[in-house]
């Protein structure tokens, strides 16, 4: 994808030669990554800091449903094994099955989505919202962008999705799906540390 | 989406094709283009924040001056540090980057054309978004650094939205920093020419590196800050109200831990500037080039462990405080590492005292001050004197205008001649030099003495009485004295475009690749990819070493012929990128969503939102050429 | 405000770390600068013949110049840490003091529970504890000559020790951006010889005076209800009398401090009255509003002031 200029080695057709061998758009996806990294973790670490202070608000112990939550990120989790194999349907030039497997990851992560949709309108119902405590403030701040992550990735699977369909998604566009499955990986990840230090550190 | 534009396109993802006029600059993907779109931007703001400055100085030249109320006081010094730090220092940066990164490398383009345009966009927007709050009820007014609750809390300021421009103009301007930041890094990366290993690429090349990496990391943190800053503000959360338990030092450690990177990344740049500046007006290269560039990277990374020197006074406690006090001490270490290394190029060279030169000498000198200032805040008891008096706002000003100002200005002198095909006026800029010198350090200087007499900052009028009155007049006509020799500077640079001596490729027989190609460059910048053998191998073309290690021109024919004239022949083949007007679309969207908050138009975010997608979009659907 | 002329012990031990820190950074910046002059001098093209050697560098410079720094810094690290960490504790036998920072006055409480605004009173040779406190936003408290300054910060309680060895009047400002007035919020330390302290202190306690003379303004002060039904027993505080309010300075002896309005201006009849006429424009962003008083008003509260001796 990317339009760099490159030295022609046949009419209409590109090459990539990079210095280091490595693709431009996934070593600019793992930059993206780097600095989504810190930005979670400044959230996190508000988080750790405003735990705690609830206010006259419900703490933590009185609103999680960890079990519910634990489903939830295996939903998640799945979510990345089907993208993996969505990866491996494109750069097997098996566009049918491609389509399968995004539409399964999109469809996990609705589901997530879904839950956590649940999951705060309970809260909510408990006594906890935004305003009720910084513990209140920071903890949807902090999931919240994170659906908002997995919303936008979401929509970038529907979109990789309907390119396959319209033909515009070439096995030479691996590196395309392979990007926005690093995406969706990092992600996921994120998850497993939020709901590590959000949900189960004591 | 390898795919070529036919006449079954739609009109909207046929790539635009105009060459010369405006939509030819909207449409731009050209990275030279993009750079001097950032750099004519980046000097009007660069004037707009002298203005500013002016104002103040004006107001304090005298202790009860009523030139600006106390209201307009506190709008004109927050946008003058907004303004100065993310709409000139660093912009002008990019536009260096812009420029020069692929010429240097030997590239003719960089990794992602349509994301550099994105950033450029992102960029003018957001600072337009920024100065029309003038016209919407007040600027920002919180301080640049906007401390909580002061800002997060909507009774303590005037003005109802003038913080909200702040955050939402500082949040689009993050997005364009850290989009380009990607783009930077994968572009030194991934497209250097054949042979140019890390290690023989030119300072400017590693000191921006490192730059955009620290962009990478800092930007999110200051957006997350600058995020609970909007909620508590719009949707009441409580992230610094502390009557609800929130905490506003928690701001102070998000801003800071940005903010202490963030001034390695306005330095950094210029440094590197100086560092290909002096080693050709020295004729010799430049002293200790490994650790040159281990301490510039050592910079960056120690740059992360001493945020909290700005929060001495704030109640961290003696242990942090020591703590900080002391790698705040150490991250001196490396500065003076640069400082040593380029004296040591100096010496023993054959020195021509050119603008460039004297810019960046001028840097060497104005750093020095600023750097031992800088070292005597970290002794915490003592800063608890300096903190928020006029001897801070006397050691950033000499790094900052001293240092990257002062560097930015030889980076302008030392290209412009490649950028334009013509040279400045060594006298004018001579003129604008010295001027620009004497100005600054009666500015600045008095500062220090300002500050250690007691001087608050941030103050729009102050005590007679104290002793305050002499120094601060002194400092008012050193600004004056500035601004005259700005108006030197553009004056040169308008006649020199027009009128100024005509440049060769290598005017001032220069080290590195951009000097190999003409002046100014193809559209393709290098018509064969050079192939590199060695550090500062444009250098080692022209010259061998005799057995005293003395440069000797190496006979001409050896090396290529650069001389000959286009006749439409160079450069057949070559396939550049096609310009896009997606990057400007998407753009275009976020401000409209930042108005949609401060207007509280749900439709108007939705509009925004929708524009942004379709630009995202057309982007990504549009064919990677146009037709043929 | 000059805090190169210290009059007090913290001040001064910040002082002397200081003149030894300010001393190397003197001789670093002549060396160094010195070192630069004349290389561009001994350099410059025309004084030389020919072209330079083309040196690279040597590591034992490197190491040299990364050495030598870093010694001086641990030189400046070993006496800076200490003196961090014994200003930190608390100090024996101080008088403790509760500093609260409004936008924009500083209010001063005692154990003994005088209550008084502006002016910090303290005796001397002996160290002043402040328990700072803010109920708006972040200010920072400091009077240069007896020590550096420490921010007030809403939700948390932060300190500083202050003393003075002299008897006399010391200056002091706000050092934290906190607004429109952030440049009109003055601190004063007024130190006394330790008896004179405990009369003043015995002074604040006592009721507020009773001036005949003043009675028309006291009765304006206490009953009187002005633009927008507003009243001074709204905001302020008058001990000996029904004005309880908490919001603005306390007033009971405000005819015994110089200054008013933070410290902005003298405390004469027609500063007064130019405050009573129309704060905001006195003092932009003041809370005390504007009451549309007539000149008759004022004259009586201003008598009724300046009787609070």
């Amino acid at each position: 994808m990317s339009d760099a200029a490159v030295v022609e080695t046949e009419h209409g057709h590109e090459a990539h030669q990079t210095y280091t061998g490595l693709d431009n758009v996934k070593m600019a996806m793992w930059a993206f990554l780097g600095s989504e990294c810190l930005f979670f973790g400044a959230l996190i670490s508000a988080h750790l800091l405003y735990r705690n202070r609830t206010g006259d608000g419900p703490t933590r112990q009185e609103v999680y449903d960890i079990p519910y939550t634990s489903v939830s990120s295996f939903v998640l989790l799945m979510s990345s094994l089907t993208m993996v194999l969505a990866l491996a349907a494109i750069q097997k030039g098996d566009q049918r099955k491609l389509r399968i497997w995004l539409m399964a990851t999109a469809m996990l992560g609705a589901s997530f989505i879904g839950g956590q949709v649940y999951e705060f309108t309970t809260f909510v119902q408990e006594g906890l919202t935004l305003q009720t405590s910084p513990f209140g403030s920071s903890f949807f701040v902090l999931t919240g962008f994170h659906g908002a992550h997995v919303t936008i990735g979401i929509l970038m699977l529907l979109s990789l999705f309907a390119m396959s369909k319209i033909g515009r998604l070439p096995p030479s566009d691996a590196n395309k799906v392979e990007m926005i499955g690093l995406y969706w990986h990092f992600v996921d990840i994120v998850w497993i540390v939020i709901f590590t230090i959000v949900y189960l550190f004591p | 989406m390898s795919t070529v534009a036919s006449p079954t396109t739609p009109w909207y993802l046929r790539r635009p094709q105009a060459k010369t006029g405006l939509w030819s600059w909207l449409t731009t993907v050209d990275h030279k283009r993009i750079g001097l779109l950032y750099g004519y931007t980046a000097f009007i703001f660069f004037v707009l924040g002298g203005i500013e400055a002016l104002l103040i100085r004006a107001q304090l030249a005298t202790p009860d001056g009523t030139l600006v109320d106390a209201d307009l006081y506190n709008q004109l010094f927050t946008t003058h540090g907004v303004t100065m730090i993310f709409l000139v220092v660093m912009p002008m940066g990019a536009a260096f980057f812009n420029y020069m990164i692929p010429l240097m490398i030997g590239a003719r383009d960089v990794a992602f054309p349509r994301l550099n345009a994105l950033s450029y966009w992102v960029f003018l927007f957001g600072g337009l978004f920024l100065y029309s709050s003038w016209f919407m009820g007040g600027a920002p007014d919180g301080g640049w650094f906007g401390y909580a609750p002061l800002t997060s809390n909507p009774d303590f300021l005037p003005g109802a939205n003038r913080l909200d421009f702040y955050a939402l103009g500082l949040q689009i301007l993050g997005i364009a920093s850290i989009v380009a930041s990607a783009n930077f890094i994968v572009t030194i990366l991934n497209m250097r020419a054949p042979g140019m290993k890390l290690l023989r690429m030119p300072v400017f090349i590693w000191m921006s590196l490192v730059v955009n990496f620290l962009l990478l990391f800092a930007m999110p943190i200051i957006a997350v800050a600058l995020f609970m800053m909007t909620f508590d503000r719009t949707f009441s959360t409580l992230f610094f109200d502390s009557a609800g338990g929130g905490d506003p030092i928690l701001w102070q450690h998000l801003f800071w831990l940005f903010g202490h990177p963030e001034v390695y990344i306005l330095i950094l740049p210029a440094m590197g500037i100086v560092s290909e500046i002096l080693p050709v007006f020295s004729r010799k290269p430049l002293f200790g080039y490994s650790f040159v560039v281990l301490s510039g990277a050592a910079i960056g990374f120690m740059g992360w462990g001493v945020w909290a020197h700005h929060m001495f006074t704030s109640g961290l406690g003696p242990a942090a405080n020591a703590a900080f006090a002391v790698s705040t001490m150490f991250i001196a270490v490396p500065t003076g590492v640069k400082i040593f290394n380029w004296m040591a190029t100096l010496a023993g060279g054959s020195l021509r005292f050119k603008a460039p030169m004297l810019f960046s000498l001028g840097f060497i000198a104005m750093f020095i001050i600023g750097g031992l200032s800088g070292v005597t805040h970290s002794i915490v008891p003592h800063d608890a004197q300096q903190q928020d008096t006029y001897y801070i706002v006397a050691h950033f000003h000499y790094v900052l205008f001293g240092g990257a100002i002062f560097g930015l200005f030889g980076g302008i002198y030392y290209w412009f001649p490649k950028i334009f095909g013509r040279l400045m006026d060594e006298r004018k800029g001579k003129v604008h030099f010295w001027l620009m010198l004497i100005g600054f350090n009666l500015a600045f200087g008095p500062m220090h003495i300002l500050g250690l007499k007691g001087m608050p900052r941030r103050y729009y009028h102050y005590q007679s009485g104290l002793g305050w009155e002499l120094w601060n007049m002194v400092a008012t006509i050193g600004a004056f004295i500035i601004a005259l020799s700005v108006l030197v500077f553009i004056f040169n640079f308008a006649q020199s475009r027009k009128k100024g001596e005509v440049a060769s490729e290598d005017p001032w027989d220069g080290r590195t690749l951009e000097w190999s190609i003409p002046s100014p460059p193809p559209e393709y910048n290098f018509e064969e990819v050079p192939m590199v053998e060695e550090r500062d191998d444009f250098w080692h073309r022209k010259y061998k070493e005799d057995q005293k290690g003395r440069p000797v021109p190496v006979p001409a024919g050896g090396a290529e012929d650069h001389g000959a004239e286009d006749h439409g022949e160079k450069g057949h083949g070559i396939h550049l990128p096609s310009p896009s007007f997606y990057p400007l679309i998407a753009a275009l969207g976020l401000p409209m969503m930042a108005y949609a908050v401060i207007l509280q138009s749900w439709p108007l975010g939705i509009i925004g939102a929708v524009v942004a997608l379709s630009g995202f979009y057309g982007w990504v659907l549009e064919p990677a050429t146009a037709e043929h | 405000m000059n805090f190169l002329k210290p009059e007090g012990p913290i001040s001064r031990e910040a002082d002397r770390l200081w003149d030894i820190t300010f001393l190397i950074s003197v001789v670093v910046f002549f060396l160094v600068e010195g070192a630069l002059v004349w290389i561009l001098v001994k350099f410059r093209e025309g004084a030389q013949r020919g072209e330079p050697k083309q040196v690279h560098g040597h590591t034992r410079f490197e190491i040299l110049w990364t050495i030598i720094p870093v010694l001086l810094l641990v030189g400046v690290a070993y006496i800076t840490v200490p003196v961090i960490f014994t200003q930190a504790r608390e100090p024996e036998g101080a008088l403790k003091v509760e500093v609260i920072g409004h936008q924009w006055w500083w209010e001063y409480k005692y154990d003994s529970g005088v209550v008084t605004a502006n002016e910090l009173h303290i005796p001397t040779d002996r160290p002043v504890l402040l328990e700072l406190k803010s109920v708006d936003v972040i200010h920072s408290y400091w009077i240069p000559k007896l020590a550096g300054k420490q921010d007030v910060v809403p939700g948390r309680v932060n300190h500083l020790t202050i003393e003075a060895t002299e008897p006399g009047t010391y200056l002091g400002q706000c050092a934290e951006y906190c607004g429109l007035s952030h440049a009109n919020m003055r601190a004063t330390a007024v130190a006394h010889e330790p008896a004179d302290f405990d009369t003043w202190v015995q002074e604040q306690l006592a009721d507020s005076a009773n001036d005949p003379l003043a009675a028309e303004g006291r009765e304006l002060f206490l009953n009187g209800k002005f633009a927008d039904d507003q009243q001074c027993i709204a905001c302020h505080a008058v001990k000996g009398t029904p004005a309880q309010g908490i919001v603005g300075p306390n007033l009971t002896h405000l005819g015994s401090r110089e200054r008013f309005a933070g410290s902005m201006f003298e405390r004469t009849d027609e500063n007064l009255a130019a405050w009573l006429e129309d704060p905001p424009a006195q003092k932009p962003g003041s809370k005390m509003p504007d009451l549309d008083l007539t000149d008759e008003q004022i004259t009586a509260l201003v008598a009724y002031l300046q009787s609070l001796k």
